[in-house]
């Protein structure tokens, strides 16, 4: 048999498998490293520090749990959040991310490894990636091979839109979430293809360390019944199926039932409900089955089918009937927002308000996928060539993440996993298509014409089976292209000679190395920030850290009383019990609307109208974040609307987002603001003083590109008390009510107007001190 | 899974005559032992459901798992019997009788494991 680069002969069949599991060892041990490093970025260039929002709080559940063991964790109720209702902690959270956490900790502690417990909360993302990148390969070995296996391995594990959520300190529930859910999927695959029920239990128990660990397991709920449905409808039900979907729905429904935060809804909510309809649809057809290997009766057969779909519309009827009796909850809206990508604004501005909860844009797809994002169509192609069952689950996989990768940013991440399985696919074809050293015999090959197909896979027999079939579904697709634009017989579509194999293998390669600079460049660059400390590039080059938001944490902890209460906007709820350990009035745990929207009428409303509120809420200090000095486009002002629209939906009389505006529809902070802008606690406090620091010049505010008002705004129920050294972060205190009963902006003008009749003191800007 | 109604319209007598008679001749007795089983088992189920719906729901934890328990040994037992029936044999391969047992008895003890947990 002609080959186009010589090939050792002389090797027994041992030792080439030997040496293909040791390399592959090897590889997955490398690649484990590499998806490591990357992720170790955000230490490098800052520090070991958690990172965002929602980390903090899990860092702080973490700490409880270290330092208390686990039941006080459980029974955790905390008092400082959501001043003056305090929070269930135990009963409201996934715990699964904590308990990981916290079982590491202590595994260390027994070894005598005294690791702080916060290096264990920033590692633990980094550590996670690297199993998720075995249970990718784990699971793409059952779609391909081990070759695609390897190369899906290596893709999850620096792929961008992975390492967007699980850097070094982000310590948040994707970090290990992506890794239960590539698992559940890969012991589901497992179950079907051998029909254990082993590895359906293995997937059920899977199943609950992601439903004690992320909210997005309501993706698995319904991913697995979707398949199991479709191969259903395909005429595909077997026995395997039975088994593997039985023992995981109920092994895995009942244990999911046992994290407080589920609780009932697996059996009460809309949900829910396809998985319990599949799992009655299997028991009607089994059955069916069963009876029909004993009666052979034609008729007897029609009345089952009869029966069956009846008993199907009996369910699907009771189904509906109990959500209106409202035994069964409906869809809830954060459901309806996947759906109808208006919705969420309209009714749920909380939801709308988030930033990861926009539409994703067109370019990020690439920033986070980069090529991958050219090969997944082509993997599914080729899934579709194949069609076993679980190709039909990447597909179903691939459409669903898609779609609700187009409707939401954070999305993106369920639909990694998928785009790395198929592109490994797709690419490992392409590899084995082309690295085989098989040349055809021309003469064989011009006369045996529509043999053609086969005839190459004789050819191709010394290469392991699967990957044969798998070399050809490639060329049987172009073989097929091609033929169909001619509208001739089909000829012998193979690789010639060492030219062309080299022309599409460096093409490859350089695809793969330019995915290397790729995603190296956009961790450190776009990912790797941990947003609570910034940092600038200074003149000559070398970084500039700007650290206001610790500074001004810190500056609470250590300068307030113990249960002075913060009040701030809810993204900084978070950080401020984590960091600055004060009670705060709302934050990212956004259960209760009305006392966001309480927040939000404070901030947007006048002095006057504001005070009793901050009175009766025990506000010692309000803090906003305020950009407009250094360019921070992340400030308050820039949320402003999002506070007046939540405050309007419940204050609908009081305060209306178009009053913010100028007649003309701009939404302007300078001499032509509104009067509703200008006199909004939060305009005032952002503002207050600012005009000061330009010493008469123009003031101008950098993030909206406006010229604010040379006489800035006064106030007189709130001091100023702390700002950070580039204004990042502003402290106000709440005074107190005046002492001889006045109000206090009568009060303020009566001191003002003594102090103009002696020699006026120099107003200290860090007075209260 | 009650299945008797819809041929009960149509000559009652002779089509689950014929189906009891094949059943009869055509099972081996460790599946018909299973089988038993599977009825005990679907028997205690609906007794449970029975009291659920009539008398009361109250403590929902302990209904639910006590129902789960009987549906999951269920489920799992069904398994277990397609998994040993010889007709199934080319469609397990990989899952011999006595792998089929053992599947079935972790199945069974992880299952319990949360039942007991649930039970409260």
């Amino acid at each position: 048999m002609p080959t186009a680069f010589p090939l050792p002969s002389d090797l027994s069949p041992a030792t080439v498998s030997n040496t293909a599991s040791l390399l592959r060892i090897v590889a997955l041990a490398l690649i484990s490293g590499a998806a490591i490093a990357s992720r170790l970025f955000a230490v490098i260039n800052f520090e070991s520090i958690i990172h965002e929002f929602d980390p903090w709080f899990n860092y702080r559940a973490t700490r409880v749990l270290a330092a208390k063991g686990f039941y006080e964790f459980w029974n955790w109720f905390d008092p400082t959040a959501w001043y003056p209702l305090g929070r269930v902690v135990g009963g409201t959270v996934y715990p699964g991310l904590m308990a990981t956490s916290g079982v590491i900790y202590n595994l260390l502690h027994a070894l005598n490894l005294p690791v702080d417990i916060r290096n264990i909360c920033v590692m633990l993302a980094p550590g996670f990636s690297a199993l998720t990148a075995w249970a990718t390969y784990m699971f793409t070995k059952e779609m391909k091979d081990e070759s695609a296996g390897l190369l899906a391995a290596a893709f999850i594990g620096i792929v961008p839109g992975y390492i967007s959520r699980s850097v070094a300190g982000s310590y948040d529930n994707e970090a290990i979430a992506i890794f239960l859910l590539m698992f559940t999927f890969y012991c589901w695959i497992k179950a079907l293809k051998l029909g254990s029920a082993l590895f359906g239990t293995l997937a059920a128990v899977f199943y609950f360390y992601m439903v004690a660990a992320w909210g997005g397991y309501v993706f698995i709920t319904n991913m697995i019944p979707l398949h199991g449905l479709v191969l259903i409808l395909m005429g595909r039900f077997t026995s395997r199926l039975y088994v593997a979907y039985s023992s995981w729905y109920v092994i895995g429904t009942l244990s999911s039932m046992q994290v407080p935060f589920v609780g009932f809804q697996p059996v009460s909510t809309s949900e829910h409900m396809a998985a319990l309809g599949v799992f009655g649809l299997l028991q009607l057809v089994a059955f069916t089955q069963l009876v029909r290997s004993h009666v052979s009766s034609k008729q007897f057969q029609d009345l089952l089918l009869i029966a069956v779909v009846t008993t199907g519309l009996l369910g699907a009827a009771a189904f509906v009937g109990l959500t209106y009796a409202q035994k069964i909850a409906p869809w809830t809206g954060r459901f309806y927002s996947l759906w109808d990508t208006g919705y969420a604004k309209k009714h749920i501005p909380i939801i709308a308000s988030v930033s990861e909860h926009q539409p994703t844009a067109w370019p990020s797809f690439f920033m986070d996928l980069q090529f991958l994002i050219f090969l997944f169509p082509a993997g599914v192609v080729l899934c579709f060539h194949q069609l076993r069952d679980e190709h039909i689950f990447v597909i179903i996989y691939a459409v669903m993440a898609s779609y609700f990768a187009g409707v939401m940013v954070r999305l993106m991440l369920t639909l990694t996993p998928v785009v790395c399985v198929a592109s490994a696919v797709a690419f490992s074809s392409l590899l084995d298509t082309y690295l085989d050293a098989a040349e055809p015999e021309e003469e064989v090959a011009e006369a045996s014409g529509t043999a053609g197909t086969p005839a190459v896979a004789s050819k191709k027999s010394k290469k392991a089976a699967p990957q044969a079939e798998a070399g050809n579904a490639f060329t049987d697709i172009v073989a097929a292209a091609a033929s169909a634009k001619k509208g001739d017989s089909p000829k012998v579509k193979a690789i010639y000679g060492l030219d062309t194999r080299l022309a599409i293998i460096v093409n490859a390669l350089g695809m793969l190395a330019f995915f290397v600079f790729h995603c190296t460049w956009a961790t450190s660059n776009a990912y790797s920030s941990p947003s609570v400390v910034l940092a600038s590039t200074n003149q000559d080059g070398s970084q500039h850290i700007i650290d206001d938001f610790r500074e001004a944490y810190y500056w609470l902890r250590q300068n307030t009383p113990e249960t002075a209460v913060v009040m701030s906007w809810w993204d900084y709820g978070y950080q401020i019990a984590g960091m600055a350990d004060r009670p705060t009035l709302v934050d990212n745990n956004t259960w209760n609307n009305t006392h966001i929207a309480t927040v939000g009428k404070a901030m947007s409303s006048s002095e006057e109208v504001a005070y009793p509120i901050l009175r009766k809420h025990d506000v010692d200090y309000v803090l906003v974040i305020f950009g407009g000095l250094l360019g921070y486009s992340g400030d308050d002002i820039n949320k402003f609307l999002w506070m007046v629209r939540i405050a309007q939906g419940v204050w609908p009389e009081e305060i209306q987002e178009p009053n913010y505006f100028t007649p003309q529809g701009e939404y302007r902070v300078d001499d032509k603001a509104s009067r509703a802008m200008r006199e909004s606690l939060m305009y005032k406090m952002s503002y207050y003083r600012f005009a000061e620091l330009f010493g008469g010049g123009p003031a101008t505010d950098r993030v909206r590109n406006q010229q604010v008002p040379k006489v800035g705004p006064t106030l007189d129920y709130l001091d100023e008390a702390y700002t950070t050294e580039n204004w990042i972060v502003r402290i106000y205190e709440v005074r107190k009510e005046d002492l001889l009963g006045r109000d206090l902006k009568s009060a303020n003008a009566f001191a003002k107007g003594k102090k103009r009749k002696r020699s006026k003191p120099l107003s200290r800007r860090r007075a209260l001190l | 899974m009650p299945p008797k109604a819809a041929p009960a319209v149509v000559e009652p007598t002779s089509a689950v005559q014929t189906l009891w008679n094949a059943y009869k001749d055509h099972t081996t007795d460790r599946l018909k032992f299973i089988d038993a089983f599977l009825v005990f088992l679907m028997l205690s189920g609906i007794v449970q459901f029975a009291y659920c719906v009539l008398v009361t729901t109250f403590p929902y934890n302990a209904f639910l798992s006590g129902f789960s328990s009987t549906v999951g040994q269920f489920v799992l037992t069904a398994s277990l019997r397609s998994q040993v029936n010889p007709e199934n044999k080319n469609e397990f391969k990989d899952v011999s009788p006595e792998r089929a047992f053992a599947d079935f008895t972790i199945g069974s003890i992880v299952l319990h494991f949360f039942v007991f947990n649930f039970l409260g």
